[in-house]
């Protein structure tokens, strides 16, 4: 998995909060398989890295947990966006937008100099 | 907001929850379970499944030990681990905890209390608006630099002054106060009209005094203080408007002043009027009875104000030549006069209390490396199993904390303890005049200076053992024979440690001895009369001027006030018990003041001040004090206004102004020696002490009461046996000539003399540091005791091969004593050079003592030798029983 990008906490988060908000309630494995997928298998998620990353959202009140069923019925925990959660997602996704436009411009070749 | 969310959570995530860890157990296995079945599901066999799922997780026991760490402060909680660990320990060895904690706590509660009495004396701010501004105003005679203004002074400093904002009057007085129980006698205070304004102080309920309230046609008004409010009033509101009537003059009660408000110069006034009404002293230029404080104006230092009322002192000496010759102006800060007196005790006594503080500090500092030598193995194998080495010394950092903090908690209660104990040692006298200490509690600086002195505490506590931690020497540690080398620096550090203690307790013990010396020697100054047997109180006849409503009858004049004088001394003298009664104008051992100027007939004279105390006693007088007569004739029932005025005076009188002269027959008169001031002297009496017990004697005057008479005195009765047992059928008798007249503070002579505020100061002195003292000592002897025992238990095996080559019992005594002795002798030795120099530091405590006298030194020296020489007997005696065989073997 040599050309695959590691996965950094900061953006981790803002996935996690983009995966449940499209997905809607999903188990910890859930999030993690989204992640890769959406990610067309780019990235390479240790998924022990995800559990942190969701215990600081949970501590944050971004997301809460229930334990429930799974779709091929086994018991897991389930974790949904809560409002703080979609108020958070659109506050991160603005700025890192805006990093990214700003990086994008540095990164840009020089038109005039 | 979400932070602070995220840190409550984890702080309380340090409370270990069975729950969560099993939870997140649950979600790891659910999540494992579902990768294989999807793995299952893409073909893969199981055992590759679940290996494939393992490693994409990234290891279970990893994960779960970051989640862990989110869900907690990693740093918090290997901290409740080093203290859950530290208790452990100190709980396994009681002994150690206990004298550690109570060592601290002595100290520490000490100091608290102390420093209790210096936040409250010194540190707080007196309740006035910007009390640095106020200035205590005063005259300056001959013989006093601190002196009372006249009246009609005042008036013209207040006129003439350009460095005051304003400048108010005020003196003591008296009231008797109708109740429903009988007159009481009540003391009280007149101020001018501006006197509350200048302190910066507004009545709590209705009005302070109007401007011009003080002069003569004003109505009779009054402020009552807000204890007596309480006390006497009940607290109601509707006392304002009340009248009530003071020494029969009806008086109406205007405002209640505020509950912090005390003024220490008249603490215990309960009703404060104005001036309204001069006395005859106050018409008179030449009387002197107020003091005065002004307020500075913006800019103005105490010096310019000093140099511009000496001026103005100047000016009036030369327009009033008569009455103003040589009275000068004192002007100080006003908090100088409040405190100025108790600060060199309080800070003698802060100091005794940090010394006892440091030497407690040094004594657990010490104990703590002993027990860090005898951890050395404990610490080399948690080393070795991997404990870093600032976890170690983090643990005895921790450990060190937690002593202090139950020192300091400990120490705290103690210490708030300490504080009520001795604010309830202190009279009611007292404390009238030092009403700032009434107000003492735990407040924001005492819990300020128990944290600083914890925090300091903390720091020598971490330090020490931290330096000898021998994470260095980890791998020899470990090794057996490693012991005989361990405690040489410890060894070392700890000597110097007992040294430093025992020179404190040296300082202590000097201290305390030459302060216990100089109250002694107070105690037994010459007092010229005998104070046994002897019971007092003070009368006030009743006098009436506005005629309104008299309660009883009222002794305006001389001849009113005789004979119920007369009567009075009749009915005591024939008490059951009593052998013979009398009446005095001021009581002895009350301080010099009260005074007369005089002028030596015969004698040249330029307008000095001579200075006299001016006595008024009944014929009785000398007879019932047992003074002695010098020459001539005692004062006699026939000495009345029918006869020409005579004196009798003090040896210091006749010393003084007839030096190499016969008195007797000699008269004197005032300045201007007016016909009717003229007195001939008929006799000679020894020194009485007038004066208060620490200052000089004065030359005394004694004029008989029946000749000029006053209607407030101190009435005397000598008696057989117990005189305390009479002091209520005295003031009984004295009701029953008349229930209108006023009778107040029943004691004998000796507590007068116990309680007078000279001997209550020195003795609360003699007492707490006498107490520093012991405690330093013992605290000494027991620094000394551990460090000389340690040396033996460190030395065992030396003293058995020495026992073994031959050594005799006594020669191991020797070695151990002579290490004792040394240690002794140089704490000894330090100490008295100290102790001399911080003697000259306590010079204004010493009466009668000089700051090196040698006899408390050598006391102090033979005292503190001879305690230690106990404390290191035990150990010595413990080496020389040392069975040499055992002692190698053990090794």
């Amino acid at each position: 998995m040599g050309d695959k990008t590691d996965v950094w906490q900061g953006t981790l988060a803002l996935m996690v909060l983009k995966t449940l908000e499209s997905m809607g309630p999903l188990h910890g494995y859930g999030i993690a398989r989204r992640i890769e997928q959406t990610s067309g298998d780019l990235l390479s998620l240790n998924y022990g890295t995800l559990y942190p990353a969701l215990l600081r959202l949970e501590q944050e009140g971004a997301i809460a947990s229930e334990w429930g069923q799974s779709e091929n019925n086994r018991r897991a925990k389930f974790y949904s966006l809560t409002r703080a959660g979609r108020r958070l997602l659109n506050q991160e996704a603005r700025s890192w937008e805006q990093t990214t436009a700003i990086l994008a411009r540095f990164l840009a070749p020089s038109e005039e100099s | 907001m979400r932070r602070i969310r995220v840190w409550l959570l984890k702080i309380f995530g340090i409370v270990p929850s069975q729950q969560q860890e099993q939870d997140f157990s649950d979600e790891l296995a659910s999540h494992l379970q579902l990768h294989i079945d999807d793995n299952l599901r893409s073909g893969m066999p199981p055992e590759k499944a679940r290996r494939e799922a393992l490693l994409k997780l990234g290891g279970v026991e990893r994960t779960r030990q970051a989640h862990r760490e989110g869900r907690t402060i990693p740093f918090l909680e290997t901290l409740l681990q080093d203290i859950r660990y530290a208790l452990r320990q100190l709980r396994r060895n009681p002994g150690f905890t206990v004298t550690a904690i109570l060592m601290l706590a002595l100290g520490i509660g000490a100091s608290i209390a102390i420093f209790a009495f210096v936040d409250a004396a010194l540190l707080k701010p007196l309740p006035y608006a910007d009390p640095t501004r106020l200035a205590d105003v005063a005259e300056r005679g001959v013989a006093f630099p601190r002196s009372n203004i006249s009246y009609q002074d005042f008036v013209d400093w207040k006129r003439l002054n350009k460095v005051f904002s304003s400048l108010d009057a005020y003196t003591g007085s008296g009231y008797l106060l109708a109740t429903p129980s009988g007159v009481e006698p009540v003391p009280a205070a007149r101020v001018s009209d501006g006197f509350f304004r200048t302190l910066g102080i507004r009545p709590l309920l209705g009005r302070d005094f109007y401007s011009g309230e003080d002069q003569p046609n004003a109505p009779a008004t009054t402020i009552v203080t807000y204890g007596t409010w309480q006390r006497r009033f009940g607290g109601r509101k509707d006392v304002i408007g009340q009248t009530i009537t003071l020494s029969g003059a009806p008086t109406t009660i205007i405002g209640v002043l505020p509950e912090g408000f005390h003024f220490a110069p008249r603490g215990n006034a309960e009703f404060w009027s104005t001036v309204h009404e001069l006395s005859s002293c106050e018409k008179r230029r030449s009387c002197h009875n107020l003091f005065a404080i002004g307020r500075l104006k913006d800019g103005v230092t105490f010096d310019t104000a000093q140099s511009d009322m000496a001026g103005i002192a100047k000016q009036l000496e030369i327009q009033y030549p008569g009455s103003n010759r040589d009275q000068g102006a004192h002007i100080e800060p006003l908090p100088e006069l409040i405190v100025g007196q108790i600060r060199p005790i309080l800070l003698v006594l802060l100091t005794g209390a940090c010394l006892l503080l440091i030497i407690a500090c040094v004594n657990v500092a010490s104990l703590l490396l002993v027990r860090s030598e005898s951890r050395r193995r404990e610490f080399a194998v948690r080393g070795a199993l991997g404990a870093s080495p600032t976890r170690l010394v983090r643990q005895f950092i921790t450990e060190g904390l937690v002593l202090v903090a139950a020192g300091a908690l400990t120490g705290l209660a103690a210490g708030t303890i300490a504080m009520r104990l001795l604010l309830s040692l202190v009279s009611k006298d007292m404390l009238d005049s030092m009403p700032y200490l009434g107000h003492l509690t735990l407040n924001t600086h005492v819990l300020g200076f128990t944290a600083a002195i914890a925090l300091l505490a903390a720091a020598i506590f971490s330090l020490t053992p931290v330096l000898r931690l021998p994470t260095a020497a980890l791998r020899e540690a470990l090794n057996e024979g490693d012991r005989g080398s361990a405690g040489t620096l410890w060894r070392r550090l700890g000597a110097n440690l007992v040294i430093l203690e025992l020179t404190i307790a040296v300082v202590l013990l000097v201290g305390a001895g030459l302060i216990g010396k100089s109250f002694y020697r107070l105690l037994h100054v010459g007092l010229a009369f005998e104070p046994s047997n002897l019971a007092t109180l003070f009368v006030s006849l009743p006098r009436n001027t506005n005629n309104v409503s008299p309660p009883s009858n009222t002794y305006n004049k001389d001849e009113a006030m005789l004979p119920v004088v007369h009567k009075i001394l009749d009915r005591a003298s024939s008490l059951p018990g009593v052998s013979s009664a009398a009446i005095v104008s001021v009581l002895p051992v009350s301080g010099n003041g009260n005074t007369d100027w005089i002028r030596v007939v015969g004698h040249p004279f330029h307008g000095e001040h001579n200075e006299v105390n001016e006595r008024e006693v009944s014929s009785g007088y000398f007879k019932t004090i047992q003074a002695r007569l010098m020459r001539g004739r005692f004062l006699t029932e026939q000495d009345d206004s029918t006869r020409p005025r005579v004196t009798v005076i003090n040896k210091a009188f006749a010393d003084k102004y007839f030096p190499g002269e016969d008195p007797i027959g000699k008269k004197y008169g005032n300045g201007d020696l007016a016909s009717d001031s003229i007195k001939e002297i008929v006799g000679i009496v020894d020194n009485i002490r007038e004066s208060s017990l620490d200052e000089e004697i004065w030359p005394a005057e004694y004029t008989p009461v029946n000749q000029s008479t006053d209607y407030y005195f101190a009435l005397l009765v000598r008696t057989e046996g117990d005189e305390k047992s009479i002091l209520p059928a005295l003031a009984a008798a004295v009701h029953q000539i008349d229930p209108g007249i006023g009778t107040n503070d029943e004691q004998t002579m000796t507590q007068r003399i116990n309680s007078s505020q000279t001997a209550y100061l020195h003795r609360s002195a003699a007492w707490l540091v006498g107490g520093f003292a012991a405690l330093a000592l013992l605290l000494g002897v027991v620094g000394l005791y551990g460090v000389i025992a340690y040396s033996v238990s460190q030395r065992t095996r030396e003293i058995g091969v020495r026992m073994a080559l031959g050594a005799a019992r006594g020669s191991v005594y020797q070695l151990i004593l002579k290490e004792a002795g040394r240690l002794t002798l140089a704490g000894i030795g330090a100490g008295i050079v100290c102790s001399v120099i911080s003697a000259s530091l306590i010079k204004k405590l010493l009466f009668g003592t000089r700051s090196w006298d040698l006899p408390t030194l050598v006391a102090v020296a033979v005292l503190l030798g001879s305690a230690a020489l106990l404390a290191s007997f035990i150990p010595a005696r413990r080496a020389a029983s040392i069975n040499p065989v055992e002692a190698l073997r053990a090794e």
